[in-house]
């Protein structure tokens, strides 16, 4: 039996990276996949490619009257909504020194206060289906610090907590939706493209990023989605709250 | 090393302790200036208790980035220095779950306790790389204060715990960042408990004080709230050179909190 077999799921960031990977793996698993995205092109065109399975609502995910559009749109086209994933974000590089209050405001809007109404959104529709599971992408930068990624990390430590707070708060109620954080090390996707062209000393952007991870390589975005669709499966029933991590062994 | 004696170690030092009118702030001030510093009291409002009287103080609003250049070019202008920034000032923002938070309070929250922080730590460096020739090398000390909520999921509420949980990391990078240039600026974050406080004052309304106090108590392993004084003490310790080899660290406040498995939310429903 396909491992999602009828689960609806609604993906932020579903046209690019860890979001289009998933969703990938929910059609191919038996799923039906909104991809919600900004990326209008981009997410139609992977929506049509994916078949009927799949389908397209453009999302700004600092928007609640945004979101609450797309869960709509899930309700109406495939009758509920299983599962979230918040995988769009953001990744910018700046250190407390030079960025300014605007750009830690942005930072933390598209990547932590639309994580929260992306949770707050998706409950009471999947309160209606019974019960759901929540995933937010937080990062290995929820979990450490970076010198030269603050406003990064510090709104990836907020999605972290969130996460713990959401899960505590839908187990009280007794709602059956869980709710986890997903942790990635750096993914090959177009986030980290720019960084990617960058030399560092006598390393490639690439070999210098490599070179974090035990592993010895960058991770894709399909093995992230992998994590992710444990999580959305009923596999995972018993995990909520908790921090998953997929970084080849960056954090050991 | 040989520790000086306890009313002469913070002398020279020059601190600014946001929220230093009430709670942890003001204890926090209290015990900063018992140890030598001068202390800067910023604050929306005046201190009107008893722990008063620690500092001078001046009208601050840490959300407001005019605020706090005024606020830096006021230090800078008369004490002539910035040593130690003690970012307490926080709300809890009331009540208010995933279900319930609308977006206005979450931007209220954040804008308090995690830009508030964020700009704190931001002017701190400017001010303390401003004290410059001519007098003793910078030993500059930024302490956050974040919450058992920057660690775990049911110590507040949503918008809060967010906010603090972007503190917890936003330290940490600040730490990272001022190792890296050699600042010899240390940053790390405080994560207390229930403390008695008026960040209560709702709770001791509806319960009564002494019984909200015990309510809240039961919560902690320890079998009590703490009082200010007693983060204050952590506050002075890492604003201190003897916490000199401590940056990025976390350091948790909370009566076993987090030590070990929690029976129960510490919140009530909502
Ligand atoms: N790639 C990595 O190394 C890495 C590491 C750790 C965490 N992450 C996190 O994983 C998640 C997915 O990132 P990715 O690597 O797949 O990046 P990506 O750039 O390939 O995809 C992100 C998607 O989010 C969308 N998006 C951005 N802002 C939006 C908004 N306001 N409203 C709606 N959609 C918006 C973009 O259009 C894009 O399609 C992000 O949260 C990122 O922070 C990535
Ligand atoms: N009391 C607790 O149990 C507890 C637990 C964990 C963390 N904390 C944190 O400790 C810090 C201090 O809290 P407290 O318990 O002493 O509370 P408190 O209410 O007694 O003191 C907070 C002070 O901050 C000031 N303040 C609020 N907004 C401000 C602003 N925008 N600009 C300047 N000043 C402002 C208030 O006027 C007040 O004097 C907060 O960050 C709080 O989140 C408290």
């Amino acid at each position: 039996m396909p491992r999602l077999d009828g689960k609806v799921v609604l993906l932020s960031g579903g046209a690019s990276g860890i979001g289009a990977a998933t969703a990938r793996l929910v059609v191919g698993e038996g799923g039906k996949a909104v991809l919600a995205d900004r990326d209008e092109a981009k997410g139609r065109a992977l929506a049509e490619a994916l078949g009927a399975a799949a389908h397209f609502v453009p999302l700004d995910v600092v928007q609640e009257p945004s979101w609450q559009a797309a869960v709509a749109a899930t309700t109406e086209k495939f009758g509920a909504l299983h599962g979230l994933l918040n995988a769009a974000g953001v990744g910018v590089r700046n250190t407390i020194e030079d960025c300014t209050l605007e750009e830690y405001r942005r930072i933390n809007d598209i990547n932590s206060l639309g994580t929260f109404l992306g949770c707050k959104s998706a409950i009471g529709a999947m309160k209606e289906a019974g019960g759901g599971s929540i995933v937010n992408i937080s990062s290995v930068l929820g979990l450490r610090g970076a010198a030269h990624a603050m406003a990064y990390s510090a709104s990836k430590g907020a999605v972290r907590t969130l996460t713990k707070n959401v899960a505590l708060h839908c187990a009280q109620m007794k709602y059956n939706i869980r709710c986890n954080s997903v942790h990635p090390g750096y993914i090959d996707t177009p986030m980290i493209a720019p960084r990617l062209e960058q030399n560092a000393g006598n390393m490639t952007g690439r070999q210098s990023l490599e070179e974090l991870h035990p592993l010895g390589r960058l991770g894709r975005a399909e093995e992230v989605a992998h994590m992710i669709l444990f999580l959305l499966s009923n596999e995972s029933t018993f995990s909520t709250g908790s921090e998953f991590v997929c970084d080849g062994g960056l954090t050991a | 090393m040989v520790l000086a004696d306890m009313s002469s170690e913070l002398s020279g030092r020059v601190a600014i302790v946001t929220g230093g009118a009430s709670g942890i702030g003001a204890a926090s001030a209290a015990l900063l200036a018992a140890a030598g510093a001068t202390v800067i009291v910023a604050d929306l409002q005046e201190a009107g208790g008893p722990e008063s009287g620690a500092g001078r103080f001046v009208a601050h609003d840490v959300a407001s980035e005019d605020s706090w250049k005024a606020l830096l070019a006021d230090v800078l202008g008369r004490e002539g220095r910035l040593d130690i920034m003690v970012n307490n000032a926080g709300i809890s923002g009331g009540p208010g779950n995933i279900e319930t938070t609308t977006v206005e309070n979450w931007q209220q929250v954040q804008a308090i306790d995690s830009e508030g922080v964020f700009l704190g730590s931001k002017y701190a460096i400017e001010g303390m790389k401003k004290t410059g020739p001519g007098k003793p090398a910078i030993k500059g000390s930024i302490v956050n204060v974040s919450s058992i909520a920057g660690l775990i999921g049911g110590a507040g509420p949503t918008a809060y715990t967010a906010a603090k949980g972007a503190v917890r990391l936003m330290s940490k990078s600040v730490a990272l960042y001022c190792a890296e240039q050699k600042y010899d600026i240390r940053c790390n974050s405080v994560h207390p408990g229930g403390v008695d406080t008026a960040i209560f004052n709702p709770l001791w309304q509806a319960m009564g004080h002494e019984q909200g106090k015990a309510f809240i108590g039961a919560r902690h392993p320890i079998g009590r709230m703490s009082e200010p004084s007693e983060l204050g003490e952590i506050i002075l310790f890492l604003a201190s050179d003897r916490s000199s080899f401590m940056t990025g660290a976390e350091i948790a406040a909370d009566g076993g909190i987090t030590a070990g498995l929690m029976r129960r939310s510490l919140l009530a429903p909502s």
